[in-house]
């Protein structure tokens, strides 16, 4: 017999979960303690399901467990709170928090959303709520992806209710004042868990493909509730077109492959297609923001199945857009090596210097990685390997420090064995 | 980000603590314990670790043969590493502060040590796509 659930029970579990959740607190008014009653839910299932099979109507039984762990809990909360004779606001506890109107699983699911990546938390813990009650992730499997021990995840986990509830938020959704720098939260927070993922999907951490893939999933969900929102369209697409080149993206022993050298083929088509179906369907709308430009970009490249072959004057255009739209440094950092690409590397270095005097990147790898990539294109070796090697100390990634010292390296032997190659 | 905070030690402070009163190395294990602890409960401890007394510490190195040659007896001024902790912050200015508590753990007569702790940030960074 099975003690592990199937995908088909695992993947409906996931989908349960901010539901579930969304019901229990509804009743019981208690977000954190309504928190950790799922979680033992979650878990329960997990045992039970593969021996008794899948119950008929899984959404219940978890709602039934839940709740059963919730009155418990208030029973002994109640309990403590009569031994330390504080008989004012007992009630709190059994009442659902006013003014809370019928909502469907859906609200549920979106006002979750929004309370997890509450501003007031700091991204990783936002990251670590998010996970939990929303994707339903358990705390081992996120403490495994962060490569923390359980216990510290669990508190961080704690600590990030504890900040919630103490910010006096209630269930519900943002008001429209402030929904849509709320959402620019929950999108970031959504980028930060895919990034996560994506980047360090490499060596021995092959588990973190998972936060990728759950990045995906809970973007997705978003996308279904606000079908009409364009950045969150942008910003599924962006991420389905940049997964699509995870097989690429690094060789046999974990190497980092940069784009240009990428074998293409072995790009995932079936995400291009969803991609770019999704990115062309959003930019005809109307209302363009920085994650639909970044997925353009990525779909251009997507869609060249030469990397010689790339539309670089429309990637620098969609860059300018994106640069007059936003004043974020690695924007500029980006225009410049698409200027480089369509007006010659000089132009591209004229633009670093203007990052220089900006100072926001100052000390920072990747402006040394592009000026030294930059320095090669336009034949200053000495200069390109002197940056490359600046890179190669200043970045935090092992990976990124191998690409960028071989870089070095394969430039210095070509200066000795052919002074003369520009 | 992730830092390794390192404690080190010389052989003699090492001998010097083995004989501080009972009351002095109480409160110094108690602020240790107590100190993991509370990098627990800040959702911040990634791993800690005391190391064994330098006595019998080695350097190992292959010869030319490949066969291993150690290297013990050290001289007395040498520095060692005593203990580690590694941490998962928000910037490094926290790491500095975590590693700040620590030197200051209370010593003889409940002074604080002000032992040096290096900090070193782990490369555990994402790497971004390259062009």
């Amino acid at each position: 017999m099975s003690t592990r659930l199937d995908a088909r029970a695992e993947h409906l579990l996931r989908e349960l979960a901010p539901k579930v959740l969304g019901a229990v607190v509804r009743r019981f008014g208690d977000f954190a303690a309504a928190e950790d009653a799922v979680q033992e839910a979650l878990i329960a299932a997990a045992m039970q399901w593969p021996k008794e099979g899948l119950p008929g109507n899984p959404r219940g039984w978890l709602i039934q467990v839940a709740a059963r762990r919730m009155t418990d809990h208030v029973r002994s909360e109640l309990a403590r709170r009569r031994r330390e004779t504080v008989a004012a606001a007992e009630i709190d506890l059994v009442v659902p928090a006013p003014g809370l109107e019928p909502a469907t699983d859906q609200d549920d699911t979106l006002i979750l959303i929004f309370m997890c990546c509450h501003p007031a938390l700091t991204p990783s813990s936002a990251i670590a709520l998010t996970l939990r009650a929303v994707g339903g992730l358990t705390t081992a499997e996120i403490a495994n992806a962060f490569l923390v021990p359980e216990a510290t995840m669990a508190q961080r986990i704690s600590r990030a209710k504890q900040s919630i509830k103490a910010s006096g938020v209630p269930f519900s959704m943002p008001t429209s004042d402030e929904r849509a720098q709320r959402l620019r939260t929950v999108l970031h927070v959504l980028y930060l868990i895919f990034n996560e993922g994506y980047t360090s999907s490499i060596g021995p951490h092959l588990q973190r493909n998972e936060l990728s893939r759950e990045a995906i999933r809970l973007t997705r969900a978003v996308h279904n509730l606000l079908p009409d929102d364009g950045e969150v369209a942008g910003l599924l697409a962006l991420m389905l077109l940049t997964d699509a080149r995870r097989a690429a993206r690094t060789g046999p022993g974990g190497e980092l492959i940069p784009l240009t050298d990428q074998d293409r083929r072995l790009w995932d088509q079936r995400e291009i297609a969803e991609g770019v179906a999704l990115i062309t369907a959003t930019l005809s709308k109307g209302s363009i923001g920085a994650y639909q430009l970044q997925a353009a970009v990525a779909a251009v490249h997507d869609e060249t199945p030469r990397a010689e072959d790339t539309d670089w004057p429309q990637i620098l255009a969609l860059y300018g857009l994106l640069k007059r739209m936003s004043d974020n440094p690695m924007v500029m950092l980006n225009h410049a090596i698409a200027t480089a690409m369509v007006h010659g590397p000089s132009a591209g270095l004229a633009l670093l210097d203007e990052l220089d005097a900006d100072g926001r990147l100052s000390g920072h790898h990747r402006l040394d990685a592009v000026r030294a990539h930059l320095l090669e294109l336009a034949g200053d070796h000495q200069s390109a390997i002197a940056h490359y090697r600046t890179a190669a100390n200043r970045t935090s990634s092992i990976p990124e420090r191998n690409y960028l010292m071989t870089q070095a390296a394969r430039l210095s032997e070509r200066a000795t064995t052919a002074p003369t190659d520009t | 980000m992730k830092y390794i905070l390192m404690m080190g030690g010389t052989k003699k402070g090492w001998d010097t603590f083995n004989t501080w009163p009972k009351k002095d190395l109480q409160a110094h294990i108690g602020f240790m314990m107590a100190f993991g602890k509370e990098l627990t409960e800040s959702g911040e401890l990634v791993a800690a670790e005391g190391l064994a007394p330098p006595d019998q510490a080695k350097v190992v190195r292959a010869g030319n043969n490949g066969t291993p040659i150690t290297d013990g007896v050290f001289p007395e001024a040498k520095e060692f590493l005593a203990g580690y902790w590694i941490v998962d912050v928000e910037s490094p200015q926290r790491a500095y502060e975590i590693a700040g508590r620590a030197s200051a753990a209370p010593g003889r007569d409940g002074v604080p040590m002000n032992m040096p702790i290096e900090v070193r940030q782990v490369m555990s960074g994402p790497p971004e796509d390259l062009l």
